[in-house]
């Protein structure tokens, strides 16, 4: 970027046309990490359990093997801290980065501005595989349900491929295959769960398909950072490809880009990510819809800023609603999904608007 | 040598659309590509692009296959500009322009001193450097067509499709956009509808019908009355009356179409009939 750009902000020329209003200044992604750091931190200062600032930053501190041991707080505290808080906050910042950033991804590759994550079917084939597992006791055991759901998450995405690999391949084909795996798993789970479960089960099915990261757990994590980190390397890879793509598919063949495979490259790695993802915390919805369009509108359509951004921001995004999610009706607890959805439809109405007055 | 096409074949749906068809641009000259709608233009700039292979013949860049070069390569010598493009992407006219630089660099490089150059460069031959920071949605048909050859010289090519870049543009901007083609330094290939446009601005025309081709050659020996008569089915009068004695069609009326004739009329008389 040239110095020319670094203060690009004039929101009208002076004929009154409008003209690109953008920021970009160089401090905002070193914002963005500073906020996710401080946003963590603030977190998992933040429960039911009645747990002193001082005495959670000692258990961390203590884990990380630096400063005092944590001899002055009990194991209770201590298990809070360092088994439910920090990899429930810590798993909230991956998925939101994961889902953000497969929603930008996603919208530039299909064209769409209302392409999120789940526009593959992952997330209703994971339901349809967690809800197997749970009620039907699909696996005998051996399969736990994060593990059901990835497997329902990659038939379900193997379906779309072939479906709309057979109807022609187009982009809208590639939507049209997702939305008719989302309606067929979306049925199945409903038909599992209204013949063969109890209340019980039906409760804890319902939860779970809200999206919760209740039951984070540090594996979550792990595996959740290194697909996040791969999958991440892969999309800023194709940062510059994926601006090729404005002018549709045709336009980018022309500017040097393998059409057929990159949109393999990219369906797969975010279908595989949102599988990992739905897989630990269930279909949380609309983050990858709308912070792509909020973070696009601050940074303008390049997808080397936007990408890094939508991660930062969506990381920052679903740990604070997260938090809220689980103290706002303290001691219960309200599943995230809901929390983002609630968000998220207002914005999703302004994006329908904003598209409006293109047409 | 430069671009070009050896017999190039091309069905779609079971009916063919290119059937054999040779073209070889002149280097720095500005072919025009004519033809009734369905004569196969758009087909034969596609596979010209690489973008569609060709069923049988070749297309070949310095003698070279197009399939066995890298799609890089190919878009860093040859750009294209489509009939119409647009976006749902909230672009400025330099960001399009910008798009020009993408085979130019690679994938986790910064923009260089001379990709910036190079769009700069467009943005003024184009005379859109005062509206470089217009969003795209905000501009007219004919700065958006503008924009896009902007583009398509940001990649610096030697080879430039257009595919009939003057379609939804008022009179003035026709003219504007086929004059900026025509000054090129490069080897242009432009699919047109305005056989008159044709005649003032291309060095070269070749004729399509149903997929093969019917005339090839200067303006003023390929349009002719009697191949308006039978590419077009048009009844029309040739005079050499446009810009540098050019030749300009006058259309006075249309003929009856071939499927409805009997096998020995063309609804021209004895002395009019065909082409060689």
């Amino acid at each position: 970027m040239t110095s020319a750009e670094g203060a690009e902000t004039a929101g009208r020329a002076a004929s009154g046309i409008p003209v690109a209003r953008r920021v970009r200044p160089v401090w905002l992604p070193a914002a963005g990490i500073a906020a996710l750091c401080v946003s963590v931190a603030l977190a998992v200062t933040v429960g039911p359990a009645d747990i002193g600032v001082a005495d959670v930053w000692s258990v961390i501190a203590a884990h990380l093997g630096a400063g005092t041991t944590a001899g002055d707080v009990s194991p209770l505290r201590d298990g809070i801290v360092w088994d439910l808080r920090l990899p429930r906050t810590l798993l909230a910042a991956v998925c939101g980065a994961g889902l953000a950033v497969c929603g930008a991804v996603l919208q530039s590759l299909l064209r769409n501005p209302l392409a999120d994550p789940f526009v593959l079917g992952v997330s209703s084939g994971a339901s349809t595989g967690a809800v197997l597992v749970v009620v039907l006791g699909v696996g005998g055991g051996a399969l736990s349900v994060s593990g059901g759901a990835f497997l329902g998450a990659v038939c379900s995405f193997a379906l779309v491929m072939l479906l709309s690999h057979s109807l022609g391949g187009s982009t809208d084909r590639v939507v049209l295959a997702g939305v008719a795996a989302m309606q067929l798993f979306s049925a199945l789970t409903s038909f599992v769960v209204m013949t063969a479960a109890d209340a019980e089960t039906t409760r804890g099915v319902l939860f779970w398909l809200l999206g919760s990261l209740g039951g984070a757990g540090w594996p979550d994590v792990w595996t959740g950072t290194a697909v996040l980190a791969v999958a991440l390397a892969v999309c800023l890879g194709h940062a510059r490809t994926l601006d090729a793509f404005a002018f549709g598919q045709d336009a980018a063949a022309t500017l040097g880009v393998h059409v057929a495979r990159t949109r393999l490259v990219l369906l797969c790695v975010t279908a595989l990510l949102t599988a990992v993802l739905v897989a630990s915390a269930g279909a949380i919805g609309f983050v990858g819809l709308v912070l792509p369009h909020a973070v696009r509108a601050l940074t303008g359509p390049g997808h080397a800023r936007l990408l890094p951004l939508c991660a930062l921001s969506g990381a920052v995004f679903l740990v604070w609603v997260d938090t809220l999610a689980r103290t706002v009706l303290e001691p219960k607890e309200v599943p995230v999904g809901v929390v983002t959805s609630l968000i998220g439809v207002p914005a999703f109405v302004l994006v329908l608007y904003r598209t409006r007055r293109y047409r | 040598m430069t671009l070009s096409a050896e017999r190039v074949s091309r069905a779609a749906g079971g009916r063919l659309i290119l059937d054999g068809v040779d073209l070889s641009p002149r280097p720095g000259a500005t072919t025009g590509l004519l033809g009734p709608n369905g004569s196969g233009k758009s087909t034969l700039l596609r596979l010209l692009a690489g973008v569609l292979a060709p069923a049988s013949g070749v297309v070949t860049l310095d003698g070279r296959p197009l399939d066995r070069m890298g799609r890089r390569d190919v878009a860093r010598r040859v750009a294209v500009v489509e009939q119409q493009a647009d976006t749902q992407v909230e672009l400025t006219a330099r960001d399009v322009v910008r798009l020009g630089r993408i085979p130019h660099r690679r994938s986790w490089a910064p923009a260089s001193a001379a990709d910036e150059e190079a769009v700069t460069d467009a943005l003024r031959r184009t005379r859109l450097t005062a509206q470089a920071d217009r969003l795209w949605h905000t501009l007219s048909g004919g700065e958006r067509q503008r924009v896009q050859i902007a583009r398509a010289l940001a990649q610096q090519p030697r080879e430039l499709l257009l595919d009939e870049p003057t379609n939804h543009l008022d009179l003035r901007h026709q003219l504007d956009v086929l004059a900026l083609v025509a000054a090129l330094p490069v080897t242009s290939v432009v699919a047109l509808h305005d056989l008159n446009l044709a005649a003032m601005y291309c060095d070269h025309l070749v004729v399509l019908s149903e997929g093969r081709v019917v005339a090839r050659g200067e303006p003023a020996e390929v349009l002719t009355a009697d191949l308006v008569a039978e590419v077009y089915r048009v009844h029309a009068e040739v005079t050499r009356t446009g810009p540098d004695d050019r030749p300009h069609v006058r259309f006075l009326a249309t003929l009856p179409d071939r499927a409805d004739l009997g096998p020995d009329q063309t609804g021209l008389g004895p002395d009019e009939t065909g082409l060689s």
